[in-house]
């Protein structure tokens, strides 16, 4: 075991996987001799070279489709799109072509992809290094969509994400790329794509997060705690395909639903869960679903922290729930 | 294929008066000032991020030739959509610098309401249109703005400024065939400043010139030495003249340096070697343009001490000034969304507004 950051716990995945298959191939801006942005890529350059880490032009459009056509004649690429606010050039090729491979073909091609992107705010970046638009890729049939919120999860599950042989679009929370540190060990796992994690149980609300805000939820239920409230907190870890049966037994041991995320509240994914709950275990349910999102705003720059959800907001909507 | 690149004024300062537009002295010397002005600004709100004191920032420093020359050859009425970059162009429309600082530190005056992060400015009332940061998107846009003017028949002219990367981008491709198609009256300017982030031009790129990229689309590329104030203004101003005249969209290229780092989260040692820099040290634009006003007798040691004097005393003012702004209020955050509030923000402000939070500290 090591203590690693989320960043670091991505850059040994990759290695690892690197060393493993080498059919894994890194592709995008400034990932080579700069290591990345965030340095997610620092050294793989020096230990694969320059065709298995490769720093591309200035086009996400070309970073995703060339990685579509080396995914259709054998290999994993795994390229890093440096902030998921800049994959919107790109968003045609993942749209029109990632997700539809296999489908479109009747399972004749298919493109082993995954795609990484640290998103989410915390960094004062404004609204274009900031943003959390996972539903725009939950809502496109095709896609698994995994958001990891400690280093040991980041690890496992960009590993299976790697080598599963549907296309993944892989956030990373950025805020946390250095701020969470945690145990991993050095051997080879995998965390399994589709399985949420219970991180806290508890018996009066259901407390649904993932990436950065799952650290604000647990900081919440540790002050509902000293209230006597009994949080469980989910870390939902993969949005597609959703791990429903945890969801929903969750919900049916506490009967209130709280669901966490930073990302705009209208059509976020938050509404997904929500609407599933509601869909099979409304009997169960002692209290409306309360979602806390970030305002339904463009990402700001100035009010960031009051933007973003915290736990002082996450607390008033538990006792809400509770008083319900 | 042969590479050439237009210069005005060599190296040592000599020059070809062949070449040499004719500026009166009164507008050589406010090119000067505002290189100058540019050139303090930029060292100062480095240190001014360095302090903490604002939350980011881009500097232009090497680029001022670029930023300033091409600027000025533009009309009052012409709209120019600038980069992040571009602090040089803000300043040759006048912007008064306390109201850039009120940007930087996204206080209660900051036009843009706080909304936007350091660098991403717009204004309307000098024609210079709000960007925003993923690499290329406003190039379409310049081009439509110069389509509607020309569909009005107003004859101005547009000019968008990007750097070397964003000649990859499916914008600028989108963008220059549409002005081609069209024969918009745009100025695409491109400062290739030989890096993106780290990535050096010789891997942006297999084609030998930036320039050569307009051919493909049926219009004119030029290239020119972008640490030459002289030469850049020359070259823009002879393209904005013919794109108002009907004659169609140019792309300048200018050939210059990033001397900084990219922005104040990079560290340009892991990929770019001092030595390099240092040579493109030596092609100092403002050197440059200090030399050749020397031989031209315009420069002296007065001027030189008055024109850094205001231009210290300019930004000085503007910092002391902008910091005393308070931050603006919550409710700015959710304005601006749309034309009218929608219920849904009504209801999200009020919610906030109810949790009676400390907005002293940001
Ligand atoms: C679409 C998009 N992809 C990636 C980025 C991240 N990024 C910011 S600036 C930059 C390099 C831009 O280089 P260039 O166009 O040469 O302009 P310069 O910064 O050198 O002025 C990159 C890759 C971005 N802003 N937008």
């Amino acid at each position: 075991m090591t203590t690693l950051t989320v960043v670091q716990a991505v850059n040994q995945a990759l290695r690892e996987e690197m060393k493993r298959d080498d059919r894994v191939v890194l592709l995008g801006e400034d990932i080579g001799r700069n290591g990345g942005v965030f340095r997610a890529t620092e050294g793989l350059l020096d230990e694969f070279g320059p065709s298995r880490v490769m720093d591309t032009p200035l086009a996400e459009s070309g970073i995703i489709g060339t990685a579509i056509g080396m995914a259709l004649y054998g290999l994993v690429p795994v390229p890093e799109i440096q902030f998921l606010d800049f994959i919107y050039p790109g968003f045609d090729q993942i749209v029109t072509n990632l997700s539809k491979f296999r489908y479109r073909s009747g399972g004749q091609y298919s493109a082993h992809v995954v795609i990484r992107a640290p998103y989410g705010g915390g960094i004062k970046g404004g609204h274009y290094h900031s943003q959390s638009t996972e539903a725009y890729f939950a809502h496109t049939a095709g896609l698994k969509v995994v958001i990891p919120s400690t280093p040991y999860d980041t690890k496992g599950l960009l590993k299976a994400a790697i080598r599963d042989p549907d296309p993944v679009i892989f956030l990373e929370p950025k805020k946390i790329y250095r701020a969470v540190k945690g145990e991993v060990p050095e051997d080879d796992y995998v965390v399994p794509i589709g399985k949420s994690k219970i991180v806290k149980e508890g018996s009066d609300v259901s407390l649904f997060a993932y990436g950065t805000m799952l650290h604000v939820a647990l900081e919440a239920a540790e002050e509902a705690a000293k209230r006597d409230i009994d949080v469980e907190v989910i870390d939902i870890r993969t949005l597609v395909p959703l791990d429903i049966d945890s969801v929903i037994s969750s919900v049916q041991k506490t009967g209130r639903v709280l669901i966490l995320h930073e990302a705009p509240k209208t059509g976020g994914f938050g509404a997904e869960i929500s609407a599933l709950i509601s869909e099979k275990a409304l009997e169960y349910l002692k209290a409306p679903i309360i979602r806390v999102a970030g305002f339904d705003t463009p990402f700001p720059y100035t009010w960031e922290s009051i933007y973003l959800p915290d736990a002082f907001r996450v607390m008033k909507a538990i006792e809400k729930i509770m008083q319900y | 294929m042969s590479v050439e690149m237009l210069q005005v004024i060599r190296a040592e300062g000599t020059y070809d008066t062949t070449l040499e537009p004719s500026l009166p002295e009164s507008d050589l010397k406010k090119l000067y000032e505002a290189m100058i002005l540019l050139r303090t600004l930029d060292v100062r709100a480095l240190s001014l991020q360095r302090q903490g004191r604002i939350g980011f920032y881009i500097q232009c420093i090497g680029q001022e030739a670029s930023q300033i020359g091409s600027a000025y050859a533009f009309e009052p009425n012409d709209w120019l959509f600038p980069s992040y970059r571009d602090a040089g162009v803000a300043i040759v429309r006048g912007l008064a610098l306390k109201t850039l600082f009120c940007h930087l530190m996204g206080n209660s005056q900051d036009v843009m309401k706080g909304h936007q992060m350091p660098n991403h400015w717009g204004y309307r009332s000098i024609n210079l249109v709000s960007l925003a940061a993923p690499i290329g998107v406003h190039i379409p846009v310049a081009v439509g703005v110069a389509l509607a003017a020309k569909m009005r028949g107003d004859r101005i002219v547009t000019g968008v400024y990007f750097g070397d990367g964003a000649t990859s981008s499916n914008d600028f491709h989108a963008g220059m065939n549409f002005a081609g198609v069209f024969h918009t009256p745009t100025i695409f300017f491109c400062q290739n400043n030989q890096y993106a982030i780290s990535l050096p031009v010789s891997k942006q790129t297999k084609a030998q010139t930036l320039a050569s990229k307009a051919r493909a689309y049926g219009f004119e590329g030029v290239r020119v030495d972008g640490n030459d104030v002289l030469a850049v203004y020359k070259a823009v101003k002879e393209a904005v003249v013919k794109a108002r005249n009907g004659g169609g969209p140019t792309v300048i290229e200018a050939i210059t340096y990033r001397i900084g780092a990219h922005s104040t989260a990079d560290d340009p040692k892991r990929y770019r070697v001092e030595r390099e820099v240092e040579e493109w040290r030596k092609r100092d634009p403002i050197d440059r343009f200090r030399l050749y006003l020397q031989r031209k007798g315009i420069w002296s040691e007065d001027l030189e001490a008055k024109v850094r004097q205001q231009a210290d005393g300019i930004v000085s003012d503007a910092i002391r000034e902008a910091e005393k702004i308070p931050p603006p209020t919550l409710e700015t955050m959710f304005e601006d969304v749309y034309s009218e509030m929608s219920w849904n923000l009504k209801e999200q402000l009020k919610e906030l507004l109810s949790e009676q939070r400390d907005v002293t500290k940001r």
